[in-house]
């Protein structure tokens, strides 16, 4: 963990309530995709978990959903503004286990952290495929950055107005891969888990106080004891989890 | 040059700053970031007999200039705190440190105690009977002074070191219940623990801490927390630790002219990993800022 005072240097609106913030300065604590940031903001106690979209060459990226103050406020902030950030957060996925042929899914605003592993999961001559999944056409943000990292890209809709109509594991079936990353909305996840034939790596977000393992706010039960979803999280695998 | 040691119940402090159990862990999340061998020392997680996982989540919830937590005294079981929590300590800390101590009956404080007591690392022992996220546990000791005196008698019998107790706000008389516990023996007395509260999310009309109700910190509960140190302070002849939303060098401060002879900083550890370390670097110019030299000529200086 490190923290650094980061500069604004875009915020824009993807769709209705999702936005990108591309933040730079000295990015050199974030070690891992699938790690995530705390952002302090101005008149807010707690910082705010936010997990990490793409991270190369001192820029940040962060793609968020508003869902409450304090993603409000972010939303507002203007691109030269500083943030207070704690950077590093987090284990992340580990992609030595992911084979050649890893599938990954992300659920909504489960969809970003999926970015920076596919881009590694590339670099690192690997051929993923993507499921992204939304509730509306009008929800879907970054289908063509990754289409533009070289991924084979499905989309889903639940409401069919774009791809695949139903959820993310509708638009799994036939699909061959050799192991899978998900991140998204808990009961995604759970179909995720009972849909899945091949171990993998989930993503989980929990309420939390500190962010670094000091609080014991966000802990959960796994099959090989307590953990911190913000320390030895938020990356669990499939054989610890508790489903 | 000033001075900014104090004694505590025996003990030599390099400085009065002591982050406050449950929000630094067993110290080496925070020896990666800064030197912890700064502190004055810490008070370690609240340490029970059994282990335990504690509430259900969500734990925690924000609040005007503070946090509600509930995280019901998740840790690894005195055992396990022994075996493993204080050897690695021991690696980045060369001080005594704090052993907070929690329970769920007299019998099990005595357990507890009586074994981190033998601990050579262990300079003071927290008894905390006042956390009020366990139901029908901790927190009815600390609301009734003659529950209280049981536990501290009971513990003081089997330890040779100092016994501070934890107190709980969640009361009517403080003041009484602290007076109980230096007539039991009592070494210290440490307050406050945090203020029993509650949030409620529009969204769902459900409340946001799964366990409903949690203990309520950081820099909104300061006034509350002071006047509870200066009244109890001026009511015991044992050394007093305040805390209770302690944020800066100015609060320090404060609370020891209130009474306290060392002071606690909890929450701002969660939002600021740094924020003990920043305090301690800044007491110095603070001091000199209101013409203190000696920290100690100030403790209880409002009368």
């Amino acid at each position: 963990m490190k923290q650094v005072f980061l500069t604004i240097k875009e915020n824009i609106a993807l769709t209705d309530s999702v936005y990108k913030m591309v933040l730079s300065g000295d990015t050199s604590g974030v070690t891992n995709c699938g790690q995530f940031v705390n952002i302090k903001l101005d008149g807010l106690f707690l910082r705010r978990p936010i997990s990490v979209c793409d991270c190369e060459d001192g820029q940040l990226t962060l793609v968020y959903k508003v869902v409450g103050r304090g993603t409000e406020q972010m939303s507002r902030m203007n691109a030269g503004e500083i943030l207070d950030v704690l950077v590093g957060l987090g284990n992340g996925y580990d992609t030595t286990v992911s084979g050649d042929a890893p599938l990954l899914i992300g659920g909504g605003v489960g969809v970003p952290p999926m970015y920076m592993l596919c881009k590694k999961l590339i670099a690192e001559g690997k051929n993923p495929t993507v499921i992204l999944g939304f509730n509306r056409a009008d929800e879907i943000f970054y289908e063509n950055e990754f289409k533009a990292l070289g991924a084979r890209v499905i989309v889903s809709t639940v409401d069919g107005s774009y791809g695949v109509k139903g959820f993310v594991t509708d638009a799994m079936k036939g699909i061959d891969y050799s192991y899978f990353y998900t991140c998204g909305p808990e009961p995604m996840l759970k179909a995720v888990y009972r849909a899945t034939n091949t171990s993998g790596q989930f993503s989980f977000e929990e309420r939390m106080g500190c962010g670094f393992g000091a609080c014991m706010g966000c802990s959960c039960k796994t099959v090989t004891g307590y953990k911190r979803i913000c320390k030895e999280g938020p990356v669990l695998c499939k054989e610890e989890i508790l489903w | 040059m000033v001075t900014t040691n104090v004694n505590l119940c025996g003990i030599e402090l390099d400085n009065p700053i002591i982050p406050a159990s449950g929000t630094f862990g067993f110290g080496y999340e925070f020896a990666e970031l800064y030197d912890i061998n700064i502190l004055g020392t810490f008070s370690f997680k609240g340490t029970t007999k059994e282990p335990r996982f504690g509430n259900p989540t969500p734990r925690i919830a924000e609040c005007e200039s503070g946090m509600i937590n509930a995280v019901g005294l998740q840790n690894p079981g005195v055992d396990k705190v022994i075996s493993e929590e204080l050897p690695k300590l021991k690696k980045c800390f060369n001080k005594k440190v704090m052993a907070n101590v929690s329970g769920f009956s007299v019998e099990e404080y005595v357990h507890t105690c009586s074994l981190l007591d033998k601990c050579e690392q262990v300079g003071w022992l927290e008894v905390n009977i006042s956390c009020p996220n366990v139901h029908g546990g901790g927190m009815s000791f600390g609301t009734s002074p003659e529950a209280a005196s049981e536990v501290v008698r009971a513990v003081k019998a089997v330890t040779t070191k100092p016994v501070i107790v934890k107190l709980s706000p969640n009361v009517t008389d403080i003041v009484a219940i602290a007076k109980a516990c230096e007539d039991a023996g009592a070494d210290g007395i440490s307050l406050i623990n945090t203020m029993l509260g509650m949030r409620i999310d529009l969204r769902t009309r459900k409340p946001v801490i799964a366990n409903k109700m949690g203990g309520f910190s950081g820099k909104a509960i300061f006034p509350v927390a002071l006047r509870m140190v200066y009244q109890v302070a001026h009511a015991v002849k044992i050394p007093v630790i305040g805390m209770g939303g302690v944020s800066c060098a100015e609060d320090v401060i404060e609370m020891m002219l209130a009474g306290a002879v060392a002071v606690e900083v909890g929450a701002q550890n969660l939002i600021d990993p740094y924020a003990c370390k920043r305090i301690i670097e800044d007491l110095p110019r603070v001091m000199k800022k209101y013409g203190i030299k000696n920290l100690n000529d100030i403790i209880g200086g409002v009368l």
